[in-house]
């Protein structure tokens, strides 16, 4: 039996079934970094519970030791709604991919965003389906090949950025894999946001996408191609630290600029708002070559959980007879 | 509010001698915007009131509003009362209130021979005739020569008893349902009071309009007591009914399901009931009951579609509450894989299917028993339920309890079947003491030592309900097969047949926990035999009754339990020469029978969106004795 009397390790939080994912997947790194996180945070096992759909990602929660619930295709948000309902002081997380999470159960993800539950919900997008060998998924880049499109996709895809945005989600944050430092900062800040909380985390197949992010996670560009927003700081990033993001000069953009040039200094560079959603949508936007991919939370700036809401609603009462309420309509009596 | 009656009633108060009948059936029509259900539903109150027995049947479209005066927006409402047992809503209408063209033609078929028409003649306009297919009025010909005609012209009648009270014209209008429900409650000899302070009540804050319904009303009854005197009217008695003494009030099988679902949550002493639904006809008003009751543990959750509904109590029942979700075939459809989970994960789960005419969208206001074979078969893989069926709308209060107590002993998704007519039929109900029903408390594992999250108990063969929050119960589970015991994913081709064999032994050992199937009606053995489930009970019951007065050798029998089915049905059925099991499908019980027992059962089947009639029923128990 597992104590709370002395801090776990992130090895505690491993369970004791064989990982089986291939070799090389981004899910080992983000596991490791949840098993971290877990231990930083010093939670109670028996309080944590990990929710997932279908595909790679959804097998997590069998490699933890707290408790567990690999259910069916997509719809793991609605299943961690309804644990959350009836027990609101549970710490869930929902582990969910690009197909999962956008495609089969996109309707899930909307609501359950809308409706700020308590939760962390990790979407590990690797923009193509790898469970069932390959198939490109809603987040498969135009002209991506695929046993299903074999020229080459023609449908867009969305960003998960923008959809969790626009569904309401009050924390959105995004990383990379194989960043265990930022994985768990990122983690770690979706925790201690009191409702949904959406992470979107780039992960690498190396089966059936391999390197598909390379632009911007290649360790030798990184500084060039990545910024790391945080709240108060200005948006600034660079192997030198001098290129930043300023608002565009008479137009509701921003743009990518280097501080010396043209004229530009440090004041001119943006300062990350995490409550500011419409900074939050442009940055969210932003892709390399032009610009950095900008990763960190977001946006951040919190209501009150669904919980709190249904809490407020009412409480169930003890002292309540179901002899006097069965009675609150019109009655009669025979003699 | 609690009123006692007096054992009889005798309210004829000089006048006239009233005419005394055993039981009526009186159905109200109009358009859908006419307030025919309201003014039905308090009829029903009335006449509960007054001791009598009653069944209602609401029947209306799925327009909400649909185009005015036309056939198919026509909405009815149909109670039968008396001093009789009265199991149906009647197979003919003695009184038909028809307040305009297309509401007379729509019901008309179901009118008794020498029945009774209170028409409105102010709305058989022209233009209302053209609508409703006429191309003469009925009531200046002799379409209407087999019945009794009481031609009123109850619009005018109406805007005269509400002038003074500054309403529109369309609000005028609007009161012409109080007005024939005043002269319908004099005709049975029904006083104004109760009706009066509902009236009140419903417009607390439009006081013009209280008055002006309640003038309406009290306008229709004094019609009804001067005409009485000039000798047009005829004012009827149905003595009280017999029934047991006790205290009563009004039930919906929606109502009743709602009470049974809350009562079963005390018995199990589970804490929470969450309740995820996704709104659709006609089973929206469980959700509309359950969101009420958060006093006592309800927790309802509207969800974005079905499967989000189903899902929310799936994962409310691995959090330790009892998860229920309800919904109508198409809906039930959309929830088949996460039942399929619940099945594999084995945890609790009520599902309430309030069938309606299928296919597809079918005819979503009316009702059928077709989904038998979705419930017991409709999943993939080989993935067994338990399936409950209520008879009656009280019924559905000990069949809600029943499936709470099934899914949380044996942990397992249960269904329930309840139905379109069971949902809106109201019955007087004896209250039951709801202290003292039996508790059967559920067990939730808390006890580290052995645990093992697939360990079945040898009895139930159940699995442990070990919660998240549980110290040192941690555990994964999933939809991919499990190992017996420890409950890791296993590929082994022996631990899935065993498996498999595991579900399925723990629904069929729940046989073992049900009673006998017993006689409805009737001797144990005998000539015939009709078997029946669901809202068919009325019917098949009267019809039974008659033929064995008639001296016929009949017997009825009716399922609750429709998976698995009670252990003795077999030995039951062989008691009989013959088998008729009257449906409203084209056949999915007499499959179910025919093929579990290999027993020559027919079919008697009915796929109208309409109730059987016990005539149709008696025909076909006379074809069959023959």
């Amino acid at each position: 039996m597992t104590t709370t009397t002395q801090p776990l390790k992130p090895k505690d939080f491993a369970s004791d079934q064989e990982v089986r994912w291939c070799p090389g997947c981004g899910d080992y790194a983000i596991l490791k970094a949840i098993q971290k996180t877990l231990a930083n945070l010093e939670v109670a096992p028996e309080r944590t519970a990990f929710v997932s759909g279908i595909g790679c990602s959804s097998r997590f929660p069998y490699y933890l030791s707290t408790y567990g619930f690999h259910t069916i295709h997509g719809r793991a948000p609605a299943i961690a709604t309804g644990l959350k309902m009836a027990n609101p002081d549970l710490d869930v997380w929902v582990i969910t991919g690009d197909g999962d999470g956008l495609s089969i159960g996109g309707n899930h993800m909307l609501h359950v965003l809308r409706r700020n539950v308590d939760l962390q919900i990790l979407l590990f997008n690797n923009e193509i389906y790898g469970l069932t060998k390959g198939q490109v998924s809603p987040t498969s880049r135009v002209g991506t090949k695929s046993p299903t499109s074999p020229r080459g996709s023609i449908a867009h895809p969305l960003s998960p950025v923008a959809v969790a945005l626009g569904a309401g989600a009050r924390f959105v944050a995004r990383a990379i894999d194989i960043d265990q430092k930022h994985l768990i900062e990122v983690f770690t800040a979706a925790h201690a946001h009191r409702g949904a909380s959406f992470v979107e985390i780039f992960q690498n197949c190396p089966v059936y996408n391999d390197d598909v992010f390379h632009d911007f996670t290649d360790r030798a560009n990184a500084p060039d191609t990545q910024l790391h927003v945080e709240h108060g700081k200005p948006l600034r990033y660079g192997k030198d630290g001098n290129r930043g993001i300023r608002l565009k000069p008479g137009a509701l953009d921003v743009e990518a600029v280097v501080i010396g040039q043209d004229g530009i200094t440090e004041d001119d560079i943006l300062i990350h708002d995490q409550t500011n959603k419409t900074l939050a949508s442009l940055l969210g936007t932003l892709k390399p070559p032009a610009f950095p991919q900008v990763l960190g939370v977001l946006y951040n700036d919190p209501i009150d959980s669904y919980e709190v809401q249904v809490a407020a609603l009412g409480e169930a009462r003890s002292d309540v007879s179901l002899n006097d309420l069965i009675r609150k309509t019109r009655t009669w009596t025979v003699a | 509010m609690s009123t006692t009656l007096p054992k009889t009633t005798d309210a004829s108060g000089g006048q006239q001698a009233r005419e005394v009948r055993e039981s009526v059936v009186v159905r109200f029509a109009g358009d859908s915007g006419d307030g025919m259900q309201m003014t039905g539903s308090q009829f029903t109150m009335e006449t509960a009131l007054a001791g009598l027995d009653l069944t209602t049947f609401p029947d209306y479209p799925a327009e909400i509003r649909a185009p005015v005066g036309t056939t198919f927006g026509v909405s009815a409402f149909q109670i039968h009362f008396g001093s009789i047992d009265v199991k149906t809503a009647g197979d003919e209408v003695d009184v038909l209130v028809a307040m305009n063209p297309a509401a007379l033609k729509v019901s008309l078929a179901n009118l008794s021979l020498g029945g009774t028409i209170v028409a409105d003649t102010g709305s058989f306009s022209e233009r209302n005739l053209v609508k409703a297919g006429y191309h003469a009025n009925p009531l200046e010909d002799d379409t209407l020569a087999p019945y009794q005609v009481i031609p009123l012209d109850i619009t005018r009648l109406t805007m005269s008893a509400v002038e003074g009270f500054g309403l529109s014209k369309k609000e005028a209008l609007r009161c012409r349902n109080m007005w024939a429900l005043g002269l319908m409650l004099w005709m049975y000899d029904r006083d104004l009071t109760a009706t009066t302070a509902w009236l009140t009540k419903k417009f607390a804050s439009r006081e013009t309009l209280a008055q002006s319904n309640t003038a309406a009303l009290t306008a229709g009854h004094a019609y009804g007591e001067t005409a009485e005197l000039s000798g047009n009217l005829v004012g009827y008695r149905v003595k009280d009914a017999d029934l047991p003494s006790g205290e009563y009030r009004t039930i919906t099988g929606t109502e009743a399901l709602v009470w049974g679902l809350v009562s079963g949550l005390r018995s199990a002493g589970v804490d929470r009931l969450v309740f995820g639904s996704y709104p659709i006809t006609p089973a929206s008003p469980v959700l509309h009951a359950l969101v009420t009751m958060r006093e006592l543990g309800v927790y309802t959750f509207q969800a974005e579609d079905e499967i989000a509904a189903i899902c929310s109590a799936i994962g409310a029942s691995y959090g330790g509450a009892l998860g229920v979700t309800s919904s109508s075939g198409p809906g039930i459809a959309l929830k088949t894989e996460a039942i399929g989970l619940a099945v594999s994960v084995e945890l609790p789960l009520v599902i309430l299917n309030i069938q309606r005419a299928g296919p597809s969208t079918g005819l979503p206001t009316k009702t059928e028993q077709s989904d038998l074979f979705q419930a017991v078969y409709g999943r993939n893989g080989d993935t067994p339920v338990a399936v409950l069926a209520a008879a009656t709308s009280i019924d559905c209060f000990d069949v809600a309890r029943e499936a709470v107590r099934l899914a949380t002993k044996y942990m397992t998704p249960v269904i329930l079947l309840s139905d379109g007519y069971l949902a809106n039929a109201a019955e007087p109900w004896l209250i039951p003491d709801l202290d003292a029903l039996e508790d059967w408390p559920a067990r939730q594992r808390t006890d580290p030592e052995g645990f093992q999250p697939f360990d079945h108990d040898p009895e139930t063969l159940a699995r442990p309900w070990a919660v998240p929050g549980t110290p040192g119960l941690m555990h994964r589970i999933g939809g991919l097969e499990k190992e017996q015991g420890s409950g890791h994913i296993s590929y082994d081709p022996a631990n899935h047949q065993a498996m498999t064999d595991l579900r399925a032994a723990k629904i069929a050992n729940i046989a073992n926990d049900i009673p006998q199937q017993d006689v409805a009606l009737g001797d144990r053995t005998g000539a015939l035999a009709l078997v029946g489930w669901g809202s068919t009970f009325g019917p098949i019951n009267k019809a039974v009754e008659q033929a064995r007065e008639r001296g016929h050798s009949v017997s009825h029998i009716h399922l609750r339990y429709l998976n698995p089915f009670p252990a003795n049905l077999g030995s039951l059925l062989d008691g009989f020469e013959k088998i008729l099991v009257p449906e409203m499908n084209a056949g999915q019980l007499v499959t179910m029978l025919r093929s579990r027992y290999l027993v020559p059962a027919e079919g008697l089947n009915k796929i109208t969106g309409q109730p059987f009639k016990i005539s149709e029923v008696a025909s076909a128990i006379d074809a069959a004795l023959e």
